[in-house]
């Protein structure tokens, strides 16, 4: 079990990752009660976004000066097709059934994945994206990399940021005031849509720093990345307790622990071997949401909320 | 609850819904055919289509990409040459994303299509066994420049030693794992004096059946197994799996499957501090390995199917081409293969219309099967001719190893016990 302390790290970063993301599924849901399938897409637009600004910049500028324009390319782009998606795809079927916005989300997922297949240069393979400088080094027995410090030091800042925003702004109260009752909300003077167009733009802004992390970590991104990426995070914010956003977080980095820990230590159980290692990790990620939706059905951290409808 | 039901009824379809969706999209690479050669044909000129299915976008389109364009090549080359005085040749390419149902489709599609002779490709084995029994039922030739599963050719009993052809119409340019896994597990054992190897697959049908056979052969060298995994396709975090291979003590991991993946596995490897070499197969021997990985790269090694295309004097006119072109993909790994099978195909074809007096017969599909299997020449990428497997004669491996962010050819021989 020496190996234990680097599988947790191994699972704290990828769980990052996939909290990053998961916040923009749950605050989504939280406030209008959508799944919005087509977050994976907007992380990986937020991802491309990023190359973009990187591939046109002159040549021999360095990373570290580079850094804050890829987030803020990758932001840019990925915050207005959040937005321009709430506004053009799911306003409109605000008052809908509810399955008629959750189509119309995969259909834009698709959408979304194809213009970047087709109209990015050359993104019908993988594109290299720029790494880092520096070495991995050796906290105690555990390694880590530079893209890995940038992920999980991105995680902790934007959770804090989001935190404070919500509880203290005046906009954060409106928000939660709007989760609990957007009818009522309204009438105390809350302009809901607008509340409702921030909640897309931070869902967009987040993903965009997960995305340039992912791009960072793994020095490759793809126009299909989003798609098993939003998987994975839409499966930790049902997990943390879907429309809680330190729930989604939670559900990230345990989801995350779970895949590295199964992958590496189920093989080890006698009569398990063949349940276990890198290609059976998707299984137990899995197994481990039902368990907790059996157990727990609102999540780990959600709370049972009386049915609105 | 009509919520939570809600919630998770729309889950589950979405799910499903996105599952399929990953499998569903194709772009239309019909427009790419030639259009090439030929002007000056002559009024009787019949226009003869070869198809090719490889993958041509995202995983594996690297190497995909260089099946199509040199079975391209090709095609301008005996249209230019007037190999077959009256007959004009057209390529025809499919996109089969390395999906075996994409493939099957395609190869449903190229034979619907009366002007279609044959067939190159595909690039995978695990599509190669979806696509065989389409291209057989309509007795169509598919020459494969780069399948190295020996089921294909020789029955899934092959390993006990008896061997039994599944499909007449179905023949390869390139040798089979039973010789490339050996040859690998022989170069890491004996000449890099490796002891504990760690092997790793893709779950695909080359990847896990290359894998199997490298792992047999290095445990009766006398080498030791430290560990085996396999991973998903597709997938980009091999963290777990990277500190394992580093707490096993392996001194060489083995990998059975693409460059998509490897390129990554040996990138977080060597990030992690371990610096033990990554070997693989064919399917791996790509510049784009060497370029998304970048110095992580230096000392791994591959095995690949024929000798250096660059080494070979033939193949320089195929090459200058195909920089000239600017074709994309990699030419290196079956790009002088899938022009030997294409032309094997032209071949056949002037055989078939010879016998003829001088027109395609109206059976010619079934007639070319016989003359692909008589067939006999020299290639670009070495002697072509077919066993009565459909196996290719040429046997030659070659190892190469990235030396100063290049493949280098280390070692190139036939394997031999």
């Amino acid at each position: 079990m020496h190996t234990l302390p680097q599988q947790l790290a191994n699972g704290l970063f990828i769980g990052s990752m996939y909290g990053l993301i998961a916040i923009g599924y749950t605050m989504v849901y939280g406030i209008v009660q959508l799944i919005n399938f087509a977050h994976g897409e907007i992380y990986m637009t937020g991802a491309f976004g990023a190359l973009a600004v990187y591939t046109n910049l002159p040549d021999g500028m360095s990373i570290w000066a580079a850094l804050p324009l890829m987030l803020a390319g990758g932001a840019i782009v990925a915050v207005l097709i959040a937005v321009g998606a709430e506004r053009l795809a799911y306003r409109p079927l605000r008052n809908a059934p509810r399955l008629a916005p959750l189509i119309t989300a995969i259909g834009l997922s698709l959408a979304l994945q194809q213009a970047v297949f087709l109209w990015y240069p050359h993104a019908t393979a993988g594109k290299h994206f720029p790494q880092l400088p520096g070495d991995g080094f050796d906290i105690g027995s555990v390694s880590v990399a530079p893209g890995d410090i940038f992920l999980v030091v991105a995680a902790v800042v934007c959770m804090s940021a989001l935190a404070t925003f919500v509880r203290t702004s005046r906009t954060g109260r409106a928000m939660q005031a709007t989760a609990q009752d957007p009818d009522t909300a309204q009438l105390m003077g809350i302009d809901t849509n607008r509340i409702i167009v921030i909640a897309f733009a931070i869902g967009g802004l987040f993903a965009a720093v997960a995305g340039l992390a992912s791009g960072l970590k793994y020095g490759q991104i793809k126009y299909d990345m989003g798609f098993q990426a939003g998987l994975k995070a839409f499966t930790a914010a049902v997990l943390g307790g879907i429309g809680n956003i330190y729930g989604a977080m939670l559900g990230g980095v345990v989801l995350g622990i779970a895949e590295s820990c199964a992958s590496a230590y189920i093989s080890n159980i006698p009569g398990m071997q063949q349940l276990g290692g890198e290609g059976w990790k998707n299984v137990w990620a899995f197994v481990l949401l039902i368990i907790v939706l059996l157990l727990r059905p609102q999540g780990l951290l959600g709370e049972r909320v009386a049915d609105r409808a | 609850m009509r919520q939570r039901s809600l919630l998770i009824l729309t889950s589950v379809l979405a799910t499903g819904a996105l599952t399929l969706s990953a499998c569903g999209s194709r772009s239309d690479d019909d427009k790419k055919s030639s259009d090439g050669g030929g002007n000056s044909a002559g009024t009787s000129s019949t226009t003869v289509v070869i198809g090719v299915d490889a993958p041509l976008t995202g995983a594996n389109s690297a190497t995909g990409l260089g099946i199509q364009y040199g079975a391209q090549i090709a095609v301008d080359d005996a249209n230019t040459k007037k190999l077959v005085p009256g007959v004009t040749f057209k390529i025809k390419a499919l996109d089969d994303k390395a999906q075996p149902a994409t493939g099957q489709q395609n190869a449903t599609a190229l034979v619907a299509e009366s002007d279609v002779i044959a067939a190159v490709g595909p690039l995978n084995s695990g599509v190669a066994q979806s696509m065989q029994q389409v291209f057989d039922s309509a007795k169509m030739v598919e020459i494969s420049p780069s399948n190295t599963n020996p089921a294909l050719t020789q029955g899934k009993d092959w390993a006990t030693g008896t061997k039994t052809r599944p499909f007449k119409s179905y023949f390869r340019t390139a040798t089979t794992d039973a010789n490339q896994g050996n040859f690998a597990a022989d170069y890491a054992a004996k000449t890099l004096n490796k002891k504990n190897a760690f092997v790793v697959d893709d779950k695909q049908t080359y990847g896990a059946g290359l894998a199997g056979i490298f792992k047999g052969k290095f445990q009766s060298l006398g080498g030791k197994i430290a560990g085996t995994d396999h991973v998903n396709t597709g997938d980009s975090d091999f963290s777990t799996l990277v500190t394992k291979i580093k707490n096993s003590g392996a001194d060489i991991l083995y990998y059975g499957g693409q460059y998509d993946e490897s390129e990554l596995i040996t990138k977080q490897l060597k990030a992690a501090g371990v610096h033990i070499p990554l070997m693989g197969g064919d399917g791996m021997y790509s510049d784009t390995y060497i370029k998304t990985a970048g110095a992580a790269a230096e000392g791994d090694l591959v095995t690949s199917v024929g000798v250096p295309v660059d080494t070979l004097p033939a193949a320089k006119t195929f090459i200058d081409t195909y920089k000239a072109k600017g074709y994309p993909g990699d030419y290196g790994t079956y790009g002088g293969y899938s022009y030997d099978a294409t032309t094997a195909i032209i071949n056949g074809v002037k055989a078939v219309m010879d016998a003829n007096g001088g027109k395609l017969p109206s059976d010619a599909r079934a007639k070319l099967i016989d003359a692909v299997q008589k067939t006999d020449f020299d290639g670009i990428a070495g002697h072509v001719s077919f066993d009565e497997f459909g196996d290719t004669t040429n046997k030659q491996l070659t190892v190469y190893q990235v030396k100063s962010g290049k493949w280098v050819a280390v070692k190139t021989g036939e394997y031999t016990g």
